[in-house]
């Protein structure tokens, strides 16, 4: 089987095949203790670090796995995820405030408003792959963007939303530490929807898309709906990473809907590593971590730092950070199969 | 009657820097298939430095408007060898990544050194005042902008059709492997035709910093209106993206004025073009449908 499949001119973006292969083809026990792991660190989070930055690892490994789904296991590159992100923040951010719900409950209705809107962007970017897909994606986000400037009297235009309430049930969630373990519930819950979405048949026939869509056509797939689900289910994700961003920081910002926040979902996935799915959960780590540190030391300029990293990661490290470590584990296993027979 | 004519105006001199800007990606995909994400960028460049020659050397404008295309070609070349050319044989996609880490790079780099406020640059002693047509009075400088701006686009459309150059890159943009077949060197031109495109959008810069506010920020929001342009035109072609250009400029001035009592609306007219475009002509109104993937 060939792995590398950068060099191929005209090749989907990333190590996509290589990454599915080697988690299928990991020991199970392996697959376990990596889970076990995985928990176990996100359960410790908070302790180690300052707790607004651990929902916001959360938030954004939402939003990265959703852009995963697309970019890494569907062939398709969304630039324009803010849309759905910023879509849910706000509508999360309004019906918590206007209708007092409880959070996980403004949460979703967020994420839910966010998969609608991705219906109409969805059917017609659809109609374009490749470059125009992202181009075609880039500017109906930028036209949320500027709806959601112009509509002040919903919105709060350029000074967005102040004071989004916490409410859970009449549980105290000023404290950081304790929303933390209010909002893994359902950060875990979106993972494991993405999980579930790539390992079903369904998942199987996004992949055969990406790779062959003029195959799929010709089995029979209906393409286009095969693409349009999976971007109304990736916009319903994204949502949930933007809905749990405003209840983590009580506010809206305008800026959740800029293209500067759909290109970092898209950075994220790139440095984690491109159809790897828990890739998006590490590169969102690494990059929520370094802003946090890059502003805490009194770092204005967080663009040079994070357009640095992205530079060098597209010329050099395309393979990403999960990526490199499962080419490096299944070259290993392959190794070893060989002088064991 | 007198303000529709004023406001047609107004939109052909903005749709001059779409199609200008729109222009300049054109000719880039044409022979790279690389979508240019930092076009934005070197705009707000051009615009940039003709203000640091005015106000730190004491260039003025005329020469800064040739000084700066070549300076921003030269860069682009450059990039073009350094970062461009190593991702070329890769999907695309790879290129506009890059380019976006580069737009990042470059508007914190010019944010660092200027900050954010908009700086103010005068139009030339020359382009003063206002030439008068009649039924109304135009800025003589928006004059010239739309004449010149036309200019260079004919001027591109020429050398396209009647050079030799120009015969090389409409051939490569459309038949890469036939052109290289007939023993043509096609590699030869893709780093110029880079630089050229590059040279074009910080052109595009220059004109706009004595009408426009100057701010690193200036080019952000700009190309991805000049995206939607492009598709609307359809991408690989020349033609379209300029005729699309001038057409979203004319569009947005009317919306402005016509759908006043809808700002929403008048401020996102640009995007329901596109989208009714992909509904009725995916491959945009002057594109070819791409080869099916």
């Amino acid at each position: 089987m060939t792995t590398v499949v950068d060099s191929e001119p005209g090749a989907k973006p990333g190590p996509a095949r290589s990454g599915l292969v080697a988690v299928a083809r990991a020991p199970w026990w392996l697959r376990y203790a990596l889970l076990a792991v995985g928990l176990g660190v996100a359960l410790w989070l908070p302790n180690s670090l300052y707790p607004p930055v651990a929902v916001d690892i959360l938030c954004w490994a939402l939003f990265a796995v959703s852009v995963d789904l697309l970019l890494g296991f569907t062939g398709l590159m969304s630039f324009g995820h803010a849309a759905f992100w910023g879509t849910s923040a706000y509508v999360a951010g309004i019906v918590a405030t206007k209708a007092g719900l409880p959070f996980p409950v403004a949460v979703l209705i967020g994420a839910v408003a966010a998969a609608v809107l991705a219906v109409p962007i969805g059917y017609l970017a659809v109609k374009r792959t490749g470059i125009y897909f992202a181009m075609v994606t880039l500017a109906f986000a930028q036209m949320i963007y500027y709806v959601a400037n112009k509509w002040s009297t919903v919105t709060g235009g350029e000074n967005g939303l102040p004071s989004v309430p916490r409410e859970l049930g009449g549980l105290d969630l000023s404290d950081e530490y304790y929303f933390y373990y209010a909002a893994l519930p359902i950060a875990l819950l979106g993972l494991w929807a993405a999980w579930r979405i790539v390992n079903s048949p369904f998942g199987r026939v996004l992949v055969g898309i990406r790779d062959n869509p003029a195959r799929a056509r010709a089995l029979g797939y209906p393409v286009h709906r095969y693409k349009l689900t999976a971007f109304v289910l990736s916009a319903f994700l994204a949502g949930l990473g933007g809905g749990l961003f405003v209840m983590n920081h009580e506010s809206v910002a305008l800026d959740a809907l800029h293209w500067t926040t759909s290109g970092k979902a898209v950075i994220v996935v790139v440095l984690g590593g491109i159809g790897t799915l828990w890739g998006g959960v590490i590169g969102a780590a690494f990059l929520v971590r370094l802003e946090d540190w890059l502003s805490f030391s009194g770092f204005e300029q967080i663009g040079l730092v994070t357009g640095a990293i992205f530079v060098l990661a597209v010329l050099l490290f395309r393979k990403g950070i999960w990526g490199t470590v499962a080419t490096l584990a299944q070259r290993r296993m392959a190794r070893r199969r060989q002088s064991d027979s | 009657m007198t303000g529709f004519l004023q406001h047609t105006f107004d939109g052909l001199v903005n749709g001059a820097f779409y199609a200008l800007l729109a222009l300049g990606l054109a000719v880039i995909f044409g022979m790279l298939r690389v979508v240019n994400f930092a076009h934005g960028a070197f705009y707000m460049l051009g615009a940039m430095g003709a203000y640091v020659l005015l106000a730190e050397l004491g260039v003025p404008f005329w020469w800064a408007l040739v000084i700066m295309p070549v300076v921003l070609g030269v860069l682009g070349m450059a990039l073009e060898r350094a970062f461009v050319h190593r991702l070329a044989q890769l999907d695309p996609l790879y290129n506009f990544l890059l380019t976006f880490g580069l737009t990042l790079i470059l508007q914190d780099l010019v944010k660092s050194r200027y900050g954010v406020q908009s700086i103010p640059y005068a139009p030339p002693a020359e382009l003063n005042g206002s030439v008068d047509f009649g039924l109304f009075d135009f800025p003589t400088y928006r004059v010239f902008v739309l004449v010149f701006a036309v200019a260079i686009c004919v001027g591109v459309w020429w050398l396209l059709t009647h050079s030799r150059v120009g015969m090389v890159v409409r051939a490569a943009t459309e038949r890469p492997e036939l052109t290289r077949a007939f023993g043509i060197n096609v590699g030869r031109w893709v780093t110029p035709v880079f630089g050229f495109g590059i040279a074009l959008a910080g052109l595009a810069g220059v004109l706009a910093a004595p009408m426009r506010a100057v701010n690193p920020l200036m080019g952000s929001d700009l190309i991805i209106v000049v995206f939607a342009v492009v598709v609307i035109g359809g991408l690989g072609s020349i033609f379209g993206s300029v005729a699309a250009g001038f057409g979203i400029g004319l569009i947005q001035a009317w919306g402005v004025v016509y759908l006043a009592d809808w700002p929403i609306l008048s401020q996102t007219l640009v995007f329901i073009v596109m989208a009714a475009v992909l509904m009725w002509r995916p491959a945009g109104l002057f594109g070819r449908e791409e080869a099916p993937a």
